[in-house]
């Protein structure tokens, strides 16, 4: 492996293409006339402020057209010890661009010996995007979600994107991919800023509950194989995820109440 | 036409030596204790500029010498090190192997460049108890002329190195708890600091590479945080 390249800077997607372009092949021209369904696509994310910061969710299916390709599939990650990202689209573009973001992060903080800024890693996060825009053209897209706790400013923050690189942060609620529109509508009645974790971790609940029963491609909690979604509460301390106890739980909590709700009515 | 003048590659290699371990000798030393609680990197610095930094999980970096010459070279370990990771495991990423590296590039530039680098510079491993075949410390000294040796316990480099690893070699003991290793470190450091017989804590930098700790295992203790330690 080579030891000295000519990249002088901080970022490691810049060292990538300088010095380790056979690492990073541009596969956007390839990917002319493919068919899009033929690969993995992750669906529903979506993230929320609440008292303490922000809350990012996703559901765990990935599809292939109108296939399962995988019912574990995880959509958030943690990036460092107060910011996370959410995935979806092209499962394969979409997981690399989180592991590029992670290491995009620590790479800077080890290069320059202090993080960046919140808002410098959403910006950054905006440029990877925007790379990938050729691919997204040819139905591999990748939209991500962003947050995390501004430790300057004391509040959660969030951004969403679209598949041009175009950043734009939200001050309540946001979600994307193919159940987004039911969960954010479900958000848009629900959400708080000044809910707690317990409320917050309902309202992530009943959001994807609401996307999966709408949207063939977003997956609810199977509580036959114990697969529940991923919840992420980033706070002042960090990253704490929910436990698949609590998410059953609640889940179980949502579903005898639209029961018993059908059952008075009739 | 000129012609230049014979000098013979001994004397040319003496003398860039002798130029090396001056500039080496110049600066204040940098020393590696192995603890209880991991490896414990610490140096004496009156700058914001650190001589102590992480590399990867579990590999971080100390150097001596000219600041400019051994940044880049920790800059360029950094690179190394998040490119390995990227490309196979993050527990691919071995000290070994950086190591290595660093003797190959700091011995070419001795050889080929006309002036050599004014460093001597630690990589240090901590092992990782959870991973079989991965539980071992390491810690590997690298030299002006790239020349690289292996430590067990502690090891110092830069200036009046000798004297301190005489030192520590007369008061260590393995498995020292961290608190004392800090105040056995400052000890030795106080040493190589001639006329200045105590030294501040806030003039400390204290790094600790953290067996225990998930993920990324390296801290940089601040002055609170020796200080607590020194006093426990």
């Amino acid at each position: 492996m080579q030891f000295k390249g000519n990249y002088q800077g901080s970022s490691f997607s810049e060292l990538l293409t300088v010095d380790f372009g056979h690492l990073c092949l541009n596969w956007s021209d390839l990917a002319r006339g493919f068919d899009a369904s033929a690969i993995p696509h992750g669906t529903t994310i979506m993230g929320f402020r609440y008292a303490e910061g922000v809350v990012i969710a996703g559901d765990r299916l990935a599809t292939m057209g109108h296939r399962v390709a995988t019912r574990d599939m995880e959509k958030v990650y943690p990036t460092d010890a107060h910011s996370l990202i959410a995935i979806a689209g092209a499962a394969g573009p979409a997981v690399e661009m989180a592991r590029l973001m992670r290491i995009e992060l620590e790479h800077y903080e080890k290069i320059e010996g202090e993080p960046l800024e919140l808002e410098g890693k959403a910006n950054k996060l905006s440029q990877m995007v925007r790379q990938n825009l050729p691919a997204a053209m040819q139905g591999m897209g990748v939209v991500p979600l962003f947050a995390g706790y501004d430790k300057r400013r004391g509040v959660g923050r969030l951004w969403g994107y679209d598949m041009t690189g175009g950043r734009y942060e939200e001050t309540d609620y946001e979600a994307t991919g193919s159940g987004g529109i039911y969960a954010a509508e479900s958000l848009k009645k629900s959400q708080r800023p000044d809910a707690n974790r317990e409320e917050s971790l309902r309202m992530a609940v009943q959001a994807l509950v609401d996307a999966s029963d709408e949207d063939r491609a977003t997956g609810g909690p199977d509580v036959v194989r114990g697969i529940y979604p991923i919840i992420d509460f980033c706070t002042e301390s960090g990253i704490e995820r929910a436990s698949e106890g609590e998410i059953e739980t609640v889940f179980r909590a949502i579903i005898a109440e639209q029961t018993e709700r059908r059952r008075t009515a009739s | 036409m000129s012609m230049p003048f014979y000098v013979s590659p001994e004397q040319v290699m003496t003398d860039k030596a002798e130029f090396a371990r001056k500039g080496v000798a110049r600066g204040k030393p940098s020393l590696v204790i192995e603890c209880d609680a991991g490896i414990l990197m610490m140096a004496e610095n009156l700058s914001s500029l650190s001589k102590i930094g992480e590399i990867y999980d579990r590999v971080a970096f100390a150097g001596v010498g000219k600041f400019s010459e051994f940044d880049q070279l920790r800059k360029i370990g950094i690179r190394y090190a998040d490119i390995k990771g990227y490309a196979y495991s993050r527990d691919d990423v071995r000290g070994r192997a950086l190591a290595n590296a660093y003797s190959q590039a700091v011995g070419d530039a001795f050889t080929q460049q006309l002036k050599p680098l004014e460093v001597e510079i630690v990589v240090a491993e901590v092992g990782d108890t959870s991973l079989a075949g991965h539980e071992n410390n390491a810690i590997y000294r690298i030299q002006y002329d790239g020349s690289i040796s292996d430590h067990h316990g502690h090891c110092v480099i830069g200036g009046a190195a000798e004297d301190l690893s005489e030192f520590l070699d007369s008061r260590y003991k393995e498995g020292i708890p961290l608190g004392e290793a800090i105040a056995l470190g400052k000890a030795a450091l106080e040493r190589g600091a001639e006329g200045e017989p105590s030294i501040d804590v806030k003039n400390l930098e204290v790094c600790l590479l953290e067996r225990e700790r998930q993920g990324r295992k390296f801290t940089r203790l601040d002055a609170d945080r020796i200080g607590e330690l020194l006093n426990a």
